[in-house]
């Protein structure tokens, strides 16, 4: 690991005037939060910040709801936040897909502001040697023609076809949330969670709009009622602690068997948190079926290419999405409050 | 917290930190220094392991599990991965299970941290965790087993114990090359009600 300057400033102005941006991607001072992406990447040296400025001591927590909305901290844990009556009851899709993701020990310290922001699992990323646009811009994509079995089929480029690895804002992405964050000079703003990550194109080593000195200090959404009906479904390697080969959030406004409306959100397929708006437009006034569910799930994948490595993922991705929207029709919906998450 | 802030002089000055790994805990002490005076970075941290409060300057990459083992000689704590996949680095930190491998000591400045050398009473008496792995061969080669015991405690703590399903979900974290997965869920079984009641990373 490079030698680094650690600070824990105690407020969001201190925070973000002690960062030290460097304009380059990657090369400036970097946020740390619960550290499970950060420090493993510090460790590889695939990230090596000059300087550390711990966010531990911003009171950036709590979850609550005042007229309809929910505002969440980007502090609070994704252990927290999985077992959240909010969560839990009146949107399990978010609440699945935190406890469906990392371990038991990650979950009690990583945040929802880190999550949000982890970074891609590719190998080639990983290893710090192999030719890659994303750590080393120009040099080149040692993923496309090599072992990708694990990278994306869904937004991919020439450049890069890293998967955005995480479950989470999947989920959120469902519920049109916003992202409040904090710049030095600039002062608040405010971005919408589908506009936060980027498509790799020719740069993938820009992977959000965030400045180098922007701290997301937490997130907005309004839930539906019907926000209740909603599952994600992760089909992985094995079955608990893995990320997701493909993976789906979903959520239904049902009328009897008729979908009023319908939204998707895909994982593990993907370059970065993926809705799939096509598919849900198909499925407006549909009744539910297998088939419907099966071709929301072709329309989904429509765009999708496959590499050597990982096609599997297109029809595996189809039949998730199928079964997610299947499991989210027959949830059953009317006492959900006091469930406790967990594989029961 | 102290931390001393230089200007980062560059390569040359803390080459030779990078070999810090490994280095017994009197002589790393010393290369904390020596980085800190070449223009590296250290930091002063206070923890209170197992009831013990220990106060050091340590260089800032160091993570709790290198404190704990390389400076603090608690190494019934064991390494894995080092990057957060194994869960072999389990400790208890403020009463909750985290991975000492990807927490910065400098992170824990301040926390209360309960290694598996804390778990036993004080008059040397099994936790009622330790007694169970015992009692259902919870372990064969045993290098995973620290980590677990931490890991089951922390499980049975948080509320997550409350069914076998959920037990084999909710210790997912903690890898067994051995496979001693039945055992170590039948322990769990067996001692959840009474690992509810012990003091072990409690709030006190
Ligand atoms: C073994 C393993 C398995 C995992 N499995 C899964 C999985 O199945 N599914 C899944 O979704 N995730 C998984 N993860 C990833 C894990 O969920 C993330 O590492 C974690 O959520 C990141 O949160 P953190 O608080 O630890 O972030 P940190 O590591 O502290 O930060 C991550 C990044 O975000 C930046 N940052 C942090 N907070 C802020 C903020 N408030 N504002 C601006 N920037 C910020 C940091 O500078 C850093 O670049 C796994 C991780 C590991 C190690
Ligand atoms: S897919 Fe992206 S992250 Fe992976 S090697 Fe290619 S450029 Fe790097
Ligand atoms: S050594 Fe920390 S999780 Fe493996
Ligand atoms: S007992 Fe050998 S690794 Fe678990």
């Amino acid at each position: 690991m490079k030698p680094f300057r650690y600070q824990a400033p105690s407020s969001v102005d201190a925070a973000v005037e002690a960062v030290e941006p460097m304009g380059v991607p990657g090369q400036g001072g970097a946020f740390l939060a619960g550290g499970t992406t950060l420090i493993d990447l510090m460790k590889l040296s695939v990230a090596t910040p000059p300087s550390v400025t711990d966010i531990k001591n911003l009171s950036l927590d709590g979850i609550e709801e005042a007229d309809g909305e929910v505002r969440v901290g980007a502090r609070v844990t994704m252990a927290e936040a999985a077992s959240h009556p909010i969560f839990l009851d009146r949107a399990p899709v978010l609440s699945d897909a935190l406890w469906k993701a990392a371990s038991p020990q990650l979950r009690n310290v990583a945040t929802l502001g880190g999550n949000i922001l982890q970074r891609t699992r590719c190998p080639y990323f990983r290893d710090n040697v192999s030719p890659c646009n994303k750590r080393d811009p120009g040099s080149g994509c040692a993923a496309i023609g090599g072992i990708n079995r694990l990278l994306a089929v869904l937004g991919t480029s020439e450049s890069c076809i890293a998967t955005y690895a995480g479950d989470f804002a999947n989920a959120l992405i469902l519920f049109d949330t916003t992202v409040e964050t904090h710049r030095a000079a600039e002062g608040p703003r405010q971005i919408e969670l589908e506009d936060l990550h980027v498509l790799p194109e020719d740069h993938p080593e820009r992977e959000t709009v965030l400045a180098d000195d922007e701290l997301i200090t937490g997130y907005r959404f309004r839930l539906p009622d019907w926000a209740r009906r909603s599952v994600y479904v992760k089909a992985r390697d094995r079955e608990s602690y893995a990320f997701a080969l493909a993976s789906a959030a979903v959520a239904l406004d049902l009328d009897g068997e008729t979908i009023r409306e319908a939204r998707i959100g895909l994982g593990g397929v993907a370059t970065v948190p993926w809705r799939a708006r096509e598919a849900e437009d198909f499925l407006k006034g549909k009744t539910v079926s297998e088939e419907t569910g099966l071709q929301a799930g072709r329309i989904a994948f429509e765009s999708a290419q496959g590499y050597e490595h990982n096609a599997f993922k297109i029809p595996l991705g189809r039949q998730v999405v199928a079964k997610a929207i299947f499991d989210a029709a027959r949830k059953d919906v009317s006492g959900s409050a006091g469930q406790s998450e967990g594989a029961n | 917290m102290a931390v001393t802030r230089r200007s980062f002089l560059g390569g040359t000055a803390t080459a030779g930190a990078s070999a810090l790994a490994g280095v017994a805990g009197a002589a790393r002490q010393a290369i904390a220094q020596e980085v800190d005076d070449a223009g590296g970075e250290s930091v002063d941290v206070s923890l209170v392991i197992n009831g013990v409060t220990y106060e050091r300057r340590l260089d800032t990459r160091t993570s709790l599990l290198d404190l704990l083992r390389e400076e603090l000689d608690l190494t019934g704590t064991k390494v894995g991965c080092n990057h957060g996949q194994c869960g072999a680095c389990t400790v208890l930190m403020n009463g909750t299970r985290i991975n000492s491998c990807l927490t910065l000591a400098a992170m824990a400045d301040g926390a209360r941290i309960t290694t598996i050398e804390g778990v036993a009473s004080a008059e040397g008496e099994l936790h009622p965790m330790q007694a169970a792995f015992l009692e259902h061969d919870g372990f064969q080669c045993g290098y995973c087993t620290p980590g677990q015991i931490v890991s089951a405690i922390g499980c049975v703590k948080e509320g997550h114990a409350t069914s076998e399903a959920e037990i084999r979900e909710y210790m997912s974290g903690n890898l067994c090359r051995c496979g001693a997965y039945k055992g170590i869920t039948e322990a769990i079984m067996e001692a959840r009600e009474a690992t509810h009641s012990s003091e072990v990373g409690g709030q006190s």
